[in-house]
């Protein structure tokens, strides 16, 4: 049985803030989870997947963050706990369910978690969508730790099903990938069936129906509002005349520095894990009491701009400060000495920050840039079109997945990208204003996800240019999650239908389609040249499984190959593919025996023929 | 209890999550506070993997630069990229089997000299305990066992607040059955190789 599901309450067990948080989720009987997948929310979703094939639980994973918000939107205004799990551009996607249904509201509890990647760390940007709970008119928690994750996650639900509002859960990948020991709750028998009850006056957001729900929905946020003003997750610790006001994972490095820069007697600090609304009244008791205050908080100054309203509200003109050239930045994530650097600074503490060692002296290191693996069918598809388009001008916009690392050298292939399903619209401008070829590159997980739109958007309006579509069957960037296209019952699961995306692009108008298997290289690239050609929209679809999903269900492999004494040095197998599996050893090429998947493709492109299976080595 | 910092860095695919997940198994297990951290966005895709262990009275589960007491690096450059994370006080224990990253290959990098390696990270840190892991993960009978080898070594200086028996038990009890007998074997050579290193820099072998 699952980890998350056999745990006793009262145990302590070492969790993944995101199990953390599933868990959390299964303490108040969530029915119904949705998700669409992306770092740093993955493994909430991944522990559901797995929970939801041995209990009560229904999970999907759905083909975009909108349709997973809709799904569980219905569910929770049948009465079922429901939860909806996204990172944090994922929240672009479903805002516009999002919106409105902050108007209608739901009946059983809704938590919609919010997985935001200050720094990037695999993001396109550093949103902070704290900002949605103040467009949508939302209550939103953020918890400091996985232990608190998991607790507030409970409440959560308990505070949605009580203000009749979704409630927007929001976490940073410090919370998300952090590991703690965290002592189990009980966990709560889920209610899995429903009801809804017709009330289209309540329910049909026309005009006049949404005049009245927008004044409901204040009023749900007065409620709001006079809970946070005492909530215990708006804590005040310690005495003293200086404040600091703090939220998420900065409150660990705030509570860490005072030890360290021993203030403890001297500060304040007030804990916001309900940020929104924010306590009015609490924060402006807190401010009266204060000399001056600091606002630690990652991200946009959210809680700053708040806070300096409420003391001007109140006349108050102590000090407040966060974002400010000498101190906080609004860019990357904080760190303990960061913030103990500001608290002595902005407080005048007498503070030697702690010195590392000299640097100067190191040479370079060769940087190690995650790659495209080896065997990878993505790099045999860009070597194709980057030959069949040799001596034309392209463009070539790329998408989000594995295949946007296609955009470095030498594969060098992705000139544009801002976020899920833009090549294929961009592909429609650029076409349209520019002399080049535009090529554009989508995976088979993101094409259902946004590029569907686009690529209709380009038939109507009778668009040029060709989409290469990179179907490996399987979301293999986060971690091998199933898409609409895959084939499920291939992987033993039953109870799934599958969505053919040759159908799909034939539907939608497109008049030129192909299909190429990138492993074979001449006739890959010689379709491709074909396509290339067509005047209007044509459509490459290159199909291959992903090598490292295959090794993950321990498929048979392709034997390995090796360089053999052929080899003239010509490196063009280095230099044109860059596969990882190549090491150059006394001068010469070499191919990693382990890391080799076989795909041939290396050996069809040796000028030498140099490059052959090893069970052809003589012994 | 006063905070204990550890940094482990390696190449994806180098078992550093399941050294992690060991230690942290063996803290709860010896009633040890302590909190972690990790960045694999995309170590799967061949790229650097970062853990930070925070063990003690501190609410962190992150370490600035210039703040570890103690940094394990899986591959020698791995361990000197990661020297931003040292002070001179810092204890250093470091794999010295290389495994050059394909900018290397595509010549638009070149890996630093070993022997320059080891004498600069002897300059700056307190101390340098560096031997191939590798060779030893072979011995142990798994060449993958380069994460429990370094474990071995790591918990042999006594640095951080675990014991060789509470490691080998959670060894014994948390990882893959088919693999503990090599675990424990990787576990132990790389701790009396530490042991090793650790009289030799005394003047006593």
């Amino acid at each position: 049985m699952h980890k998350l599901l056999t745990g006793q309450p009262g145990l302590k067990t070492l969790l993944l803030g995101n199990e953390a948080i599933a868990r959390g989720g299964l303490e108040a009987g969530v029915a119904v989870a949705t998700t669409y997948p992306g770092t740093p929310s993955s493994e909430i979703s991944l522990n559901f997947f797995q929970i939801s094939q041995e209990s009560e639980l229904y999970f999907e994973y759905s083909t975009n963050e909108k349709v997973a918000l809709e799904v569980a939107a219905a569910a929770a205004n049948s009465g079922v706990r429901s939860m909806c799990v996204m990172k944090h551009v994922g929240m672009n996607v479903a805002a516009d369910a999002l919106l409105t249904l902050a108007y209608v509201g739901v009946r059983g509890g809704l938590v919609i978690v919010t997985a935001d990647d200050p720094f990037m760390f695999s993001s396109q940007n550093e949103q902070d969508n704290r900002y949605y709970s103040k467009l949508s008119g939302l209550p939103m928690l953020e918890p400091s730790s996985a232990q608190e994750a998991k607790d507030m996650m409970v409440d959560a639900f308990d505070l949605s099903e009580q203000l009749q509002l979704p409630v927007i859960f929001r976490t940073t990948t410090r919370i998300n990938h952090s590991t703690e020991i965290v002592s189990l709750g009980d966990l709560r028998e889920p209610k899995t069936n429903g009801d809804f009850k017709k009330d289209p006056f309540n329910y049909v957001t026309v005009p006049a129906v949404s005049r009245n729900l927008h004044a409901k929905l204040l009023e749900k946020l007065d409620k709001a509002e006079k809970i946070s003003e005492n909530s215990e997750y708006n804590i005040i610790y310690g005495e003293g005349d200086w404040g600091i006001i703090c939220n998420g994972v900065s409150c660990n490095y705030v509570f860490d520095a005072v030890k360290d820069l021993d203030i403890e007697n001297s500060v304040r600090i007030l804990r916001i894990g309900f940020s929104h609304p924010l306590p009015r009244v609490l924060i402006q008791d807190f401010l009266k009491t204060c000399q001056k205050v600091l606002i630690v908080e990652e991200g946009e100054p959210f809680m700053e701009e708040t806070v300096k309203a409420f003391a001007q509200e109140k006349g108050l003109t102590l000090s407040i400060k966060g974002k400010d050239d000498d101190l906080f930045s609004r860019l990357y994530e904080y760190n303990p000495a960061l913030v103990r650097e500001c608290l002595a600074a902005y407080f005048g503490v007498d503070y030697t920050p702690r010195t590392g060692v000299d640097l100067s002296d190191i040479p370079e290191i060769p940087q190690r840039p995650p790659s495209l693996c080896a065997g990878c069918s993505h790099r045999a598809t860009f070597y194709a079109v980057q030959k069949a388009s040799k001596g034309m001008e392209t463009i070539c916009p790329t998408d989000i997945g594995c295949y946007t690392l296609g955009f470095m050298p030498p594969l060098s292939t992705g000139d544009f990208l801002i976020c899920m399903g833009s090549s294929v619209g961009t592909s429609c401008g650029f076409s349209k204003v520019t002399n080049k070829k535009v090529i554009s590159f989508i995976g088979d997980s993101t094409f259902f996800h946004t590029g569907i739109p686009g690529l209709i958007n380009a038939v109507f309006n009778n668009h040029n240019f060709t989409l290469v579509i990179l179907d490996n069957g399987i979301t293999a960037m986060t971690g091998h999650q199933p898409h609409p296209g895959v084939d499920m019952k291939a992987l033993n699961f039953e109870g799934y239908a599958r969505v053919s995306i040759e159908d799909i692009v034939k539907a939608v108008g497109v008049k030129h389609v192909s299909i190429i298997r990138p492993y074979r290289v001449k006739k890959s690239i010689d379709t491709v040249k074909e396509a290339l050609m067509y005047k209007g929209v044509s459509v490459i679809i290159s199909r291959e499984p992903c090598t490292s999903f295959a090794k993950t269900l321990k498929k048979p492999r392709g034997k390995p190959f090796f360089v053999g004494e052929k080899c003239k040095g010509h490196r063009d197998c280095i230099n044109d593919l860059a596969c990882p599996a190549f090491f150059i050893k006394k001068n010469r090429v070499n191919i990693d025996p382990v890391l080799c998947s076989g795909c041939s493709v290396c050996a069809q492109i040796c000028p030498e023929h140099a490059i052959l299976p090893l069970r052809d080595k003589a012994v | 209890m006063k905070p204990t910092r550890l940094i482990l860095v390696a190449v994806g695919g180098q078992g550093n999550l399941l050294s992690s997940r060991v230690i942290g198994e063996s803290a709860l297990l010896a009633d040890v506070p302590v909190r972690m951290s990790e960045i694999h966005g995309m170590a799967q895709r061949g790229g650097v993997v970062e853990s930070s262990i925070v063990f003690g009275d501190a609410q962190s589960t992150i370490i600035s630069d210039g703040e570890a007491d103690v940094l394990v690096g899986f591959e020698p450059s791995e361990t000197l990229r990661a020297l931003n994370k040292c002070n001179p006080s810092t204890v250093v224990i470091s794999n010295l089997a290389p495994m050059s990253p394909f900018t290397v290959t595509i010549g638009s990098g070149v890996y630093p000299d070993l022997n320059n390696l080891q004498s600069l990270i002897r300059a700056k840190a307190a101390n340098l305990i560096a031997f191939n892991a590798e060779v030893l993960a072979r011995q142990a009978g798994n060449i993958l066992s380069v994460n429990m080898v370094l474990l071995g070594a790591l918990i042999q200086t006594g640095k951080i607040p675990l014991t060789e028996k509470t490691v080998k038990k959670v060894i014994k009890t948390k990882t893959k059955k088919a693999f503990v007998e090599s675990n424990l074997k990787a576990f132990e050579l790389g701790f009396s190789m530490a042991e090793k290193i650790s009289l030799n820099i005394l003047g006593r072998v």
